[in-house]
């Protein structure tokens, strides 16, 4: 027998890019061709490792708001060492440290502080901005040094043609997928978003893993932060003051990973991004005004919200305690 | 009496050697005191939609360093991108009751009732770089109609015979007066010309990664661009990347504006950009000083002039610059170091 819940919240946004999918391929000319399809995932490959590591907080049940800040002072740090005549390993390595610290600091916060993660990754982001903008930087925009600007561009490789995000990106996939199915600590991450003090109860180190997915979200977004610097050669720190950080929440949300923890994976990231990609290609092949664009985006999430309620709706069963 | 008769012309003398100096300082320029009287203890604050760009770094240095040489008070707040941040800064700044209040506008609306309010309390208000949708006492930037016509001049050089005559923009925001009066420059100019045609304007939102990823599509819709014109250099980096990635630098031409920061000169050099019409912000700031000590001296009530001073622009390409034709952040933050 066919339930209705079957109908998940991840087949509707599937259907929905399907369906755009479909929709632009006929008519606007252009939109199906190798050449802009590979461009459509390039664009969408910062968004979804950003959504990947938020993907991997948010199913153990916590949330980093920090993400786009550590994206972008990390990657400024790096750079800012760089025209300060520090070695590239050591530098890459003092960035690493840092990034990490942030994560662990996150998550020592959550786990051991008990501050609610959203307050907790929230201040984090504000310091870890104001620190950057204040100790580290001397203006908004970090350049690239010369002497390392052939080394590090990213943006010219293109191995078989396909830039170089895109590999990454599919590499922080398959790595986060690898981590969430394959291995004991995925497995707990579930447990501990699906019932925290049941997971505790049978002996799961809920505190460590907590720290451990947030020093992962902080790696993410450093490896983001790192294809930021590395295409455009430089990093501008008014990324902060984006929508980005709200884009990647939306992402995750929307491919299906709810917000209460404890269910989706990789895959609905990706179809989360894959739809946001799409719905963005199309518009500026169109070449839509800024308010159009931003009024259709936000009348396609509302259908993707509307349908996830008709075809999955709540009942005491499937409530949960702590849904946002 | 016989004392005085006899010595009258000694009296005379030392009399006249009294009065003298006082004769001469009656002669002498009374434009200092003037000045001096009008200036002194005046407070000045510049508020720009942030402090940490290259823009209102360059403003803060010039204009500071004016205000604090004729014995003024310079202070800076620092909305960070933030309007609802700007509108409480500006609040709180009206009813501190400075003498001249310096804004860059996020939009055309946000703080005209605050500029209305400011102008009232007797503060003058000057508006730089954004126009908004009232005016104050004057308005120091770019006439950036005018500055999207010289861009456009630009990229018709570059579109000339031989090629597709197909150009892309890449707008800023659509609230924006400096986003918006561009783009109509750019269009009365390629409406004019029936050679070439804007085959795609997507916007940044002012940030360079968005602005890759806008002209990542764009140059795979249209490979044959001959030109892009980027409403702003802080995101024509971004752009540039795209171009770079999609191997078409030096093909597909990079035409931008900015303030003329080393970097632009540097970016003009390396040929990731091709074109740029710089608002030259040492000779903005200039007329913004000019401005700021003729209202003082006026003594007239704030809101009585409406002055509009619109910057000379060019387009510079490679060929144009000249050393100490951009100005330096860096070299600015050392001569602050030093002179403090």
């Amino acid at each position: 027998m066919i339930s209705k819940t079957e109908f998940t919240q991840e087949k509707v946004v599937v259907a929905v890019s399907v369906g755009l999918f479909i929709l632009f391929s006929f008519l606007l000319s252009g939109f199906f061709s190798a050449s802009n399809l590979i461009g459509l995932i390039r664009n969408i490959s910062i968004l979804g490792i950003l959504g990947v590591g938020m993907g991997i907080v948010i199913i153990g049940r916590g949330i980093d708001l920090s993400m786009v800040s550590i994206l972008a002072i990390s990657a400024a740090f790096f750079i800012e060492m760089l025209n300060a005549g520090i070695p590239l390993t050591g530098s890459f390595f003092i960035a690493l440290c840092f990034v990490l610290l942030i994560g662990i600091v996150n998550g020592v916060l959550i786990a051991y502080g008990e501050i609610p993660p959203i307050f907790a990754t929230l201040a984090m982001g504000l310091f870890v901005y104001g620190y950057g903008r204040s100790q580290i930087m001397s203006a908004d925009v970090a350049y690239v040094p010369d002497e390392y600007t052939d080394l590090l561009d990213l943006g010219t490789l293109k191995p078989l043609g396909v830039p170089i995000e895109v590999y990454i990106f599919v590499a922080v996939c398959i790595v986060a997928w690898f981590f969430l199915r394959k291995t004991k600590y995925g497995h707990y991450t579930y447990y501990i978003g699906d019932n925290y003090e049941a997971a505790r109860n049978v002996g799961i180190p809920v505190r460590p893993m907590i720290v451990l997915q947030y020093a992962l979200s902080a790696l993410f977004a450093a490896i983001a932060g790192a294809i930021v610097a590395g295409t455009i050669l430089s990093l501008n720190t008014r990324i902060v003051n984006s929508t980005l950080l709200y884009d990647v929440i939306l992402i995750v949300v929307l491919g299906g990973i709810g917000l209460s923890g404890g269910k989706g994976g990789v895959s609905n990231v990706i179809f989360g991004a894959l739809l946001i990609g799409i719905l963005v290609n199309g518009m500026t092949i169109m070449d839509l005004e800024q308010t159009h664009q931003n009024l259709i985006k936000a009348l396609i999430l509302l259908v993707v919200v509307i349908l996830d309620t008709i075809f999955n709706q709540r009942n005491e069963q499937t409530e949960k305690q702590g849904d946002i | 009496m016989k004392f005085f008769t006899k010595h009258l012309t000694k009296i005379i003398v030392a009399t006249m050697m009294l009065i003298s100096p006082l004769m001469v300082i009656a002669q002498e320029d009374p434009g200092p005191e003037i000045s001096n009287k009008a200036l002194e203890g005046k407070r000045v604050v510049l508020m720009p939609m942030a402090m940490g760009f290259d823009l209102a770094q360059g403003w803060a240095h010039y204009i500071g360093r004016e205000v604090r040489y004729w014995g003024g008070i310079f202070e800076t707040r620092d909305p960070n991108w933030s309007v609802e941040a700007g509108s409480q800064a500006l609040t709180d700044v009206i009813a501190s009751r400075p003498d001249v209040i310096i804004v860059h506008n996020p939009d055309l609306r946000s703080y005209v009732k605050l500029f209305k309010r400011a102008q009232e309390a007797g503060i003058y208000v000057i508006q730089i770089d954004n126009r908004s949708a009232f005016n104050t006492d004057a308005f120091i930037g770019s006439n950036w109609e005018k500055l999207g016509e010289l861009e456009a001049t630009a990229a018709l050089r570059f579109c000339g015979e031989g090629t597709s005559g197909k150009i892309g923009l890449i707008q800023g925001e659509q609230v924006n007066a400096s986003s918006i009066d561009q783009y109509n420059g750019i269009m009365n100019i390629i409406d004019a010309n029936d050679s070439v045609e804007v085959v795609s304007k997507p916007y940044s939102g002012w940030d360079a990664t968005k602005a890759q990823e806008v002209t990542t599509t764009m140059l795979q819709q249209h490979p044959d661009l001959c030109a892009i014109i980027d409403f702003w250099d802080g995101t024509a980096t971004g752009t540039a990347a795209a171009i770079r990635a999609a191997g078409k630098t030096g093909q597909v031409r990079l035409i931008t504006t900015g303030g003329g920061e080393e970097v632009a000169c540097k970016m003009l050099n390396e040929g990731t950009i091709d074109a740029i019409v710089s608002t030259e912000i040492p000779k903005q700031s200039q007329a913004i000083n000019a401005t700021i000590k003729t209202l003082l001296q006026s003594g007239m009530p704030a809101g009585t002039m409406q002055l509009f001073l619109y910057t000379h622009e060019v387009v510079t390409t490679k060929d144009d610059i000249y050393p100490g034709f951009c100005w330096s952040l860096e070299k600015n933050a050392a001569d602050t170091r030093d002179n403090t």
